[in-house]
């Protein structure tokens, strides 16, 4: 479904500040593979996502979603393929719109936008529908603007948007980061529940090692831009956090005595 | 008074271009000064070549598009900021004006216009073409309603309002602002066709500092009407383009203001426009006398007045 070969994104290349982002990252996902991402600040985990959905340029390798190479595709014709949520709950949904404006907006992703009524009767009654899902109340909120919710509720929201016209890729960063526990252990049940119905392949970054351990069927590692390790649906299932702490400073120590003897 | 009305309701189609560009786009767009002129001059050299005043009328608004256009590719395919892309648009437009008109003054004097028919029952200047302004300015905002619904203009309103959400759904940004741009501006030049048919003449200054007056109704009319539904919010703009005309009328009748001080009362309301509606006093107040702004604490977004934060919380 995804594979990316030989991907490098360096920022302010020739200049002091050169930071190389990415480092010939090769990744393949099988379709509904549900991929939970780790790493340290830094490490290249939102890059990643961003040289995937088109944000951002890369400067070399290529990046094939549903087999076809997207590499000269903008991000705005990638998004018919690609479901996003981000970390900040402001930045997925466009807060002077109501709900149901918000829905309708996701769901003409990859289809014509023409003079055709925005919220029409049928498709407030389908958003009602899928509201109810989340179980927030949100479906009896429906003209309200989403400046108006909390972020929790707009992360669900944004979620719901990003997936309920069934993408290619879903794009998940930190994306319960920053929301109380409480809240982000109803979002986390959301997006595993809403990733599981609709069989998505997804890519969730998360800076908590619990959580992705206990999401998704793969696991992989980040550092200093690369993939450092990565873990299979059998060694995931046994793996624990103090192991995944041992491999990265196992990682680690190897990058530092690389760098010293490099 | 009745005259200031007129007037009121055919700078009303320049204040929905405004309000199209300002606070749905959220494009800071100065081309207005140049595309009012841009739609001015062309109708006025139709109709002084013997065509029809529709036809002029309508080739004010094809006209004052392309202002909107020139905007558009400036910023979005050469990224250039929108306050300096539109700033240029309509320092160029001054010369293409000058162009257009063939000179600095088109008198329409004796030519017919799309008020003849209304001058011929001796109907303007009265309440009678104030209606009929009225209901023009009326179905402008109506049609605009019905074309910020749909999914293109859902696609435009998101663009304002977050840009990045917007291209994260498969919106071009690009293709939505130019679009926008056109619009507006489109109006903008009708505005400036009937209102040089209305004043008798185009000229090449009548555009000058237009910005402001579109500003000034866009923001008084908010402040009135809120922003909570877009049927009141561009309501609220003919509302204000009304009020602006009349604040200026009536500032007028007073001895020591002449009509050389226009531009300054211009600035000046837009500043007491611009403070007011930031005021939480102010719009608390407003919120009593209107029960539908009750519940609605979304900050709104304000040209070059970033807002603080500590100020909405
Ligand atoms: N838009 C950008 N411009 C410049 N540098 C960037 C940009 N985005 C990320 N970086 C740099 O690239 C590196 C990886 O960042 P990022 O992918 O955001 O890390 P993570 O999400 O894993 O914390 C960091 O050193 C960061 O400073
Ligand atoms: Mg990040």
């Amino acid at each position: 479904m995804l594979r990316l070969a030989d991907v490098s994104k360096t920022f302010f290349a020739g200049t002091p500040n050169e930071r190389r982002a990415l480092r010939h990252v090769d990744l393949r996902l099988a379709k509904g593979d549900f991929v939970t991402v780790i790493g340290s600040n830094g490490a290249g985990k939102s890059t990643l996502l961003n040289v995937i959905a088109g944000s951002l340029p890369v400067d070399c390798g290529t990046v094939q979603i549903a087999g076809r190479n997207v590499v000269k595709v903008p991000d705005y014709k990638r998004a018919s393929m690609i479901g996003r949520v981000f970390q900040d709950p402001a930045a997925g949904t466009a807060p002077h719109l109501t709900i149901e404006q918000n829905l309708a907006v996701a769901e003409s992703r990859g289809k014509r936008r023409g003079l055709g009524k925005g919220v029409t009767r049928a498709r407030r009654h389908r958003y009602e529908h899928d509201l109810q899902t989340l179980e927030l109340g949100l479906e009896s909120r429906m003209r309200h603007r989403v400046g108006l919710l909390s972020g929790g509720q707009r992360q669900a929201l944004s979620l719901l948007m990003a997936s309920f016209t069934g993408p290619d890729l879903l794009l998940l960063d930190e994306h319960t980061a920053a929301l109380d526990p409480q809240r982000a252990e109803l979002v986390l049940g959301i997006t595993e529940r809403v990733v599981r119905d609709s069989g998505l392949t997804a890519l969730m970054v998360t800076h908590n090692m619990d959580q992705a351990l206990r999401m998704g069927n793969r696991l992989l590692m980040m550092h200093e831009g690369e993939i450092v390790f990565q873990l299979d649906e059998a060694a995931k299932k046994d793996a624990t956090v103090t192991d995944l702490l041992a491999m990265f400073g196992q990682v680690k120590g190897q990058l530092t005595d690389r760098t010293l003897l490099g | 008074m009745a005259n200031t009305l007129e007037l009121g309701m055919l700078y009303a189609l320049l204040a929905l271009g405004v309000f199209l560009t300002y606070r749905i786009l959220n494009f800071a767009d100065l081309t207005v000064d140049g595309s009012f002129t841009t739609g001015a001059g062309t109708a006025a050299l139709l109709i002084t070549n013997g065509m029809h005043p529709l036809i002029g009328t309508a080739a004010g608004f094809v006209a004052g598009s392309l202002g909107g256009l020139a905007t558009g590719l400036l910023h979005t395919k050469l990224h250039i900021d929108p306050l300096l892309a539109s700033i240029l648009t309509m320092i160029a437009l001054w010369s293409v004006n000058l162009r257009i008109m063939g000179k600095a003054n088109l008198s329409l004097l004796n030519q017919p216009t799309v008020f003849t028919p209304l001058a011929e029952r001796g109907l303007v200047s009265t309440w009678w073409s104030v209606g009929i302004l009225a209901a023009l300015a009326i179905a402008a905002k109506l049609v605009i309603d019905a074309f910020l619904a749909t999914n293109f203009g859902l696609a435009v309103q998101s663009t304002g309002d977050n840009p990045a959400m917007a291209s994260s759904l498969g919106i071009s940004t690009d293709t939505t602002k130019i679009v926008t741009l056109m619009l507006a501006n489109g109006l903008v030049g009708l505005s400036g066709a009937l209102i040089a048919q209305l004043q008798g003449f185009a000229d090449i200054q009548m555009g000058v500092g237009l910005i402001l007056v579109g500003l000034a109704s866009v923001i008084v009319g908010n402040a009135i009407l809120g922003t909570r539904f877009m049927f009141l919010a561009s309501l609220g703009v003919i509302v204000g383009s009304a009020t602006y005309r009349l604040v200026i009328f009536f500032a007028l009748r007073w001895d020591v203001l002449s009509p050389q001080d226009m531009k300054l009362i211009s600035a000046t309301l837009v500043v007491i426009a611009l403070v007011i509606s930031q005021s939480k006093g102010i719009r608390a107040f407003f919120a009593r006398i209107s029960p539908w702004r009750r519940s609605d604490t979304v900050p709104e977004p304000l040209l070059a007045v970033p807002s603080t934060g500590e100020e909405e919380a």
